[in-house]
């Protein structure tokens, strides 16, 4: 098993544990990565509101980049993963604008995109391709006892058609992974709401209220760790709690893990391989003891 | 027919001190809707539970109700859809105060739509003998945004509502498209300065349950987009979101990557010293976890394809 890992920018920037667990995760798991060092960002959602055609070719020619490299892509982060797919989506429906796209990528770059690429979240590769009875199989370190709440991300699930969910409305690709590795997951009202990260320069006092609701809920619940495949959602769980805690007059301390991390953790890596000292909320160190 | 369980959310504020459930049991016939089986309770079981509805056929809008957690218009959709362990659970509406077991107070919704100035501004030197006419090019800037029924399914599962009861809400920005993209109106600067101040269309958090839920095209995370793309070409620029558009737009196009030192600040304002302070604990914190972004930012390989489509840019707007 081979993909081309889109790492996305978090994971290249103040999300860098992400990308290392990912690598320790999938070398544990014997599946193949070729980071894809030329690939730009996905433009987050961000780039389209000002110019969508801008987007889109940035998007056709990461898609295009893998095509030659003959791989399928593997995000690592829920955002880039809705964003590409929506990308793929869109471009497939309009053959015309596809065309228009393709002109200008070919003459910038001498990328053609074909629409071929697959394009899956590493935790989508798990449940799809790997299987969980192989995942099982591989563990070293099962999680029991570990109570889990799963947080998903809007761009995992909405809007519908851009979701590669079984069911957008209640998924349970998460829980799946969680059970498998050893742990138990935890079910709260929060689950699969906005974490808040796109307003945050915008609207702070919104942004930190709906991931406060999100930790408390968790919190509530009875969860010792939060885990998402987002990590746009982990630096407003995470690097942001403390405003949070200040903000509600709680006390939390609930680390939040990046999916690889929890994978990685029960196939048995260290506490330094997941960089999880980087946390802002540190998980106590017997999680990988 | 096997039976399903209707769990159906009872309060009348008047008279009951709290909201409780009440079942009732109803074999589902095929292809019946939700609504026609609210209607057979009414008729057949309990002629006091509460809904609104009127035209049955997905027109007026008065239907929409909460089943198991996620707004629907309830004459638009298969109970049988519906059923999760041979139960349906309806609730009302989010984002309201409840009337009466199902119908609720859509007033503030009301007051949302009214807002965005929901009426033709056209030139008024202008005044043409029969109607204005509109390519049909041009009506399709606005088709989608036209099609909204006023049901409020978007209004109940907004993410934002939930925490902020003075955001516009999504119905509102869908009809504040519908006139900003119509090009017969005139006030197309005045309406997208209104809609970028604080509470408007840039505190929307693209959570995107407005469009899943929303029962026609009018899909008001789309229409979103488009008005901040109108925000961003006609240069309304002077508030926190489009500020964020421009820096991210900016450092991708000089990297690839983006640069999370630089966007928090040009967002937030260079001059803006309140908020910069607001930006320190966080960046502290990172720094001293060695979690903070690379200071000299990293660039991609090939970083010149993406300055060339970068230079196009403003062919791309064509
Ligand atoms: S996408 Fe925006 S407007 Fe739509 S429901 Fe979410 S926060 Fe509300
Ligand atoms: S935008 Fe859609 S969901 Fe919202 S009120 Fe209009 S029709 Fe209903
Ligand atoms: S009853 Fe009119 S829209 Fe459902």
């Amino acid at each position: 098993m081979k993909y081309a890992l889109y790492t996305g920018c978090v994971a290249k920037g103040a999300g860098r544990e992400l990308l290392a667990a990912t690598n320790v995760a999938c070398a544990k798991l014997g599946i193949e990565l070729v980071e894809m060092t030329a690939a730009a960002c996905c433009g987050a959602g961000v780039i389209s509101e000002d110019n969508p055609m801008l987007a889109d070719i940035l998007n056709a020619r990461t898609f295009a980049q893998a095509e030659e490299m003959g791989l399928p892509i593997m995000n690592i982060c829920t955002t880039c993963q809705g964003v590409h797919r929506k990308a793929q989506i869109k471009l497939k429906k309009d053959p015309a604008y596809l065309e228009r796209v393709n002109k200008e990528l070919k003459e910038q770059t001498g990328l053609e995109y074909k629409g071929t690429v697959k394009v899956r979240h590493f935790y989508e590769v798990l449940l799809e391709e790997y299987g969980l009875d192989k995942l099982k199989s591989k563990i070293t370190r099962p999680l029991n006892g570990y109570k889990v709440a799963a947080f998903y991300g809007c761009y995992a699930m909405r809007p519908h058609e851009y979701s590669d969910l079984q069911n957008p409305d209640n998924p349970d690709e998460l829980e799946k992974i969680i059970i498998a590795l050893g742990a138990t997951p935890i079910d709260y009202a929060e689950r699969l709401k906005c974490c808040g990260f796109p307003i945050l320069m915008m609207n702070k006092t919104n942004a930190m209220k709906l991931t406060g609701n999100a930790l408390i809920g968790a919190k509530g619940a009875g969860a010792d760790a939060v885990v998402t495949p987002c990590p746009l959602c982990h630096l407003n769980l995470d690097a942001y709690q403390p405003e949070v805690e200040n903000m509600n007059d709680v006390e939390l301390k609930l680390p939040v893990l990046h999916i690889p991390q929890l994978v990685a953790l029960a196939l048995g890596a260290s506490y330094e391989e997941l960089r999880l000292k980087t946390h802002i909320v540190r998980p106590p160190a017997e999680i990988a003891g | 027919m096997s039976k399903v369980t209707f769990r159906i959310f009872r309060f009348d504020p008047a008279n009951d001190p709290t909201p409780r459930y009440q079942e009732y049991e109803m074999p589902l016939e095929p292809g019946i809707t939700l609504l026609n089986c609210l209607n057979k309770i009414k008729a057949e079981k309990d002629a006091t539970l509460t809904y609104r509805m009127s035209c049955g056929s997905a027109i007026c809008g008065s239907c929409a109700v909460r089943a198991n957690g996620h707004a629907i218009l309830s004459c638009k959709t298969q109970a049988s859809e519906l059923v999760k362990d041979g139960v349906i659970q309806l609730d009302p509406l989010g984002n309201t105060s409840v009337i009466r077991d199902l119908a609720v107070d859509l007033e503030p919704f009301w007051a949302s739509i009214r807002k965005v100035k929901p009426w033709l501004m056209p030139d008024a030197t202008d005044n043409p003998e029969k109607e204005r006419l509109q390519s049909q090019e041009d009506y399709l800037k606005i088709d989608h945004a036209t099609t909204c029924i006023m049901c409020g399914a978007c209004w109940s599962d907004c993410n934002v509502l939930e925490v902020d009861k003075k955001f516009i809400g999504p119905a509102a920005l869908a009809k504040a498209q519908r006139f900003i993209y119509d090009t017969r109106d005139v006030k197309t600067i005045d309406r997208l300065e209104e809609i970028s101040e604080p509470h408007g269309v840039w505190d929307c958090t693209h959570c995107g349950e407005c469009s899943t839920r929303c029962p026609t095209d009018a899909r008001p995370l789309g229409r979103i987009e488009e008005i901040k793309q109108a925000a961003m070409a006609e240069g309304v620029h002077g508030n926190s979101g489009a500020r964020h558009v421009l820096a991210f737009r900016e450092t991708v196009g000089k990297r690839g990557l983006l640069d999370e030192n630089y966007v928090p600040v040009r967002s937030v304002g260079f001059l803006n010293i309140p908020g910069l302070l607001g930006l320190m604990p966080v960046g502290l914190r990172m720094l001293w976890r060695g979690k903070n972004p690379p200071v000299i930012p990293h660039s991609v390989d090939k970083v010149e394809e993406v300055k060339k489509i970068y230079s196009r840019s403003e062919e791309f707007r064509k």
